[in-house]
């Protein structure tokens, strides 16, 4: 059977490993690529990467970590963060990446979405939806690292990007990011329900049952999580083995 | 010992390249004819699609060098669909070593996921490829086609239906999984082949 996939996300910096509570107040946490081997070594089944540097200095120093990464881990990892376009995606995939994330060129340019399916392939291309619920009901997307709200409604877009070639979804309720009370099930197992791409849960993890939860509510494939890896709070072998115990299929 | 990987135009390459120097060994990565050749082994990895891919191959003149290899060959993924008689995918037919048809994978109910993506157990190894490796140990997986099952299949895999997780016949190998990005099972299995 299929296992549901467990994944430490590590957001980078000036080659650091740093992670924010709602997208601000940033803490160093730590070297990406040592972080990397740990994970692995204690059963991560996959990585993520995000450049969260704007500069063009930091985007070198971040292939450069890229290039590092990929020799030394042994797990697929997919990286993300200031790509614009299917050059910057070359660079990364050439480095030695597996899997490009891209979350706000795609609401800018949808036809991004296409050209890298048609490019490299879709299972490579992962579309990043930050998206936070209105006090209408209404889960709207939001673009700029969650900082500018769009019109782009969270179903619907979901829907177009794996219309367009998406691989995979990965989707953060910027409502539960970094508070640790549990990933968004009700908006997860709504996109579950629809899609036929797999879907990566983000946001609001704090304890091991909230990881079952996204699966066995939300009917997440894989859900990804920073602070309690990169603090401790939860070691990813005894949540794998938890899991286990709890019926989840995990490797 | 001489490692031979194909180059052509698919991506993937340098998992490959990077899996086999945690390894030990440096392979050269080449289309050249008399390297290839003269490699102890070749491996013909990939992630691309199956029609683009083997019509460069016809046109480079890999196709009739591939099948007429001596030497191990492991063909990873893509490498593994275009080793088989035909492709769904670009309907298209293939290198012919393995006897069996690439298909498509068909979701039984709405939201059953295509592409396959992740880890899964294999079962039935068969050949020294899979020695050491346990039916409850995981490989990673991406791909949206499957081999049929076959009197080739050394190994299967269940995702909607049974399939082929490896092929074998003669000095040609092929799976399905990428065991250069399954940790430390895929190490084994490539170890494994470099041993053959």
């Amino acid at each position: 059977m299929l296992a549901k996939r467990i994944i430490p996300c590590l957001d980078v910096k000036n080659g650091q490993t740093v992670k924010g509570v709602n997208f601000e107040n940033l803490r160093v946490a730590g070297d990406p690529v040592e972080m990397g081997e740990f994970y692995s070594m204690e059963g991560a089944d996959e990585l993520v990467y995000l450049d969260i540097t704007a500069s063009h200095e930091g985007r070198k120093t971040f292939t450069d970590l890229v290039k590092r990464v990929a020799e030394r881990v042994s797990i697929p990892f997919t990286v993300g963060g200031g790509i614009n376009d299917i050059h910057d995606i070359d660079r990364l995939l050439q480095a030695g990446a597996d899997k490009a994330s891209i979350n706000s060129a795609a609401i800018r340019h949808p036809q991004l979405v296409n050209e890298i399916a048609k490019h490299f392939g879709s299972q490579m291309c992962v579309v990043a939806i930050d998206a936070k619920r209105q006090p209408d009901g209404r889960w709207l997307c939001y673009v700029n690292g969650g900082r500018i709200p769009t019109e782009k409604e969270l179903l619907p877009w979901a829907l177009e990007v794996q219309d367009r070639g998406a691989g995979e979804i990965l989707f953060t309720s910027m409502d539960h990011d970094g508070v640790q009370h549990g990933f968004a099930n009700e908006a997860l197992a709504m996109l579950s329900e629809h899609l036929n791409i797999p879907l990566i849960a983000s946001g609001g993890a704090g304890k091991m049952s909230h990881f079952r939860d996204a699966f066995s509510l939300g009917r997440a494939d894989a859900a990804l999580a920073a602070s309690v890896f990169h603090f401790g709070d939860i070691k990813i072998s005894d949540l794998k083995q938890y899991l286990k115990k709890e019926n989840v299929i995990v490797r | 010992m001489e490692v031979a990987i194909i180059k052509y135009n698919a991506g993937n390459v340098i998992s490959v390249e990077n899996a086999l120097r945690r390894l030990g060994v440096t392979p050269v990565i080449t289309d050249d004819k008399a390297l290839l050749q003269a490699a102890d082994k070749v491996i013909f990895p990939g992630v691309g699609e199956a029609s683009t891919t083997m019509a460069y191959l016809r046109e480079h003149r890999l196709d009739e060098l591939i099948v007429n290899l001596k030497q191990p060959v492991l063909g990873i993924c893509i490498g593994m669909q275009l080793m088989c008689r035909h492709s769904e995918e670009g309907n298209v037919d293939c290198l012919g070593i393995f006897d069996t048809e690439v298909k498509r994978f068909q979701a039984q109910q709405k939201n059953d996921k295509i592409p396959q993506m992740g880890w899964n157990t294999v079962s039935q190894m068969q050949t020294p490829l899979f020695e050491g490796v346990n039916p409850e140990e995981y490989v990673y997986y991406v791909h949206s086609y499957y081999a049929e099952l076959c009197r080739h299949t050394i190994a299967r895999t269940e995702y909607l239906l049974p399939y082929s997780a490896a092929l074998h016949r003669d000095n040609f190998y092929a799976v399905q999984f990428h065991p250069e990005k399954s940790s430390e099972v895929g190490a084994r299995i490539l170890n494994n082949f470099l041993n053959l």
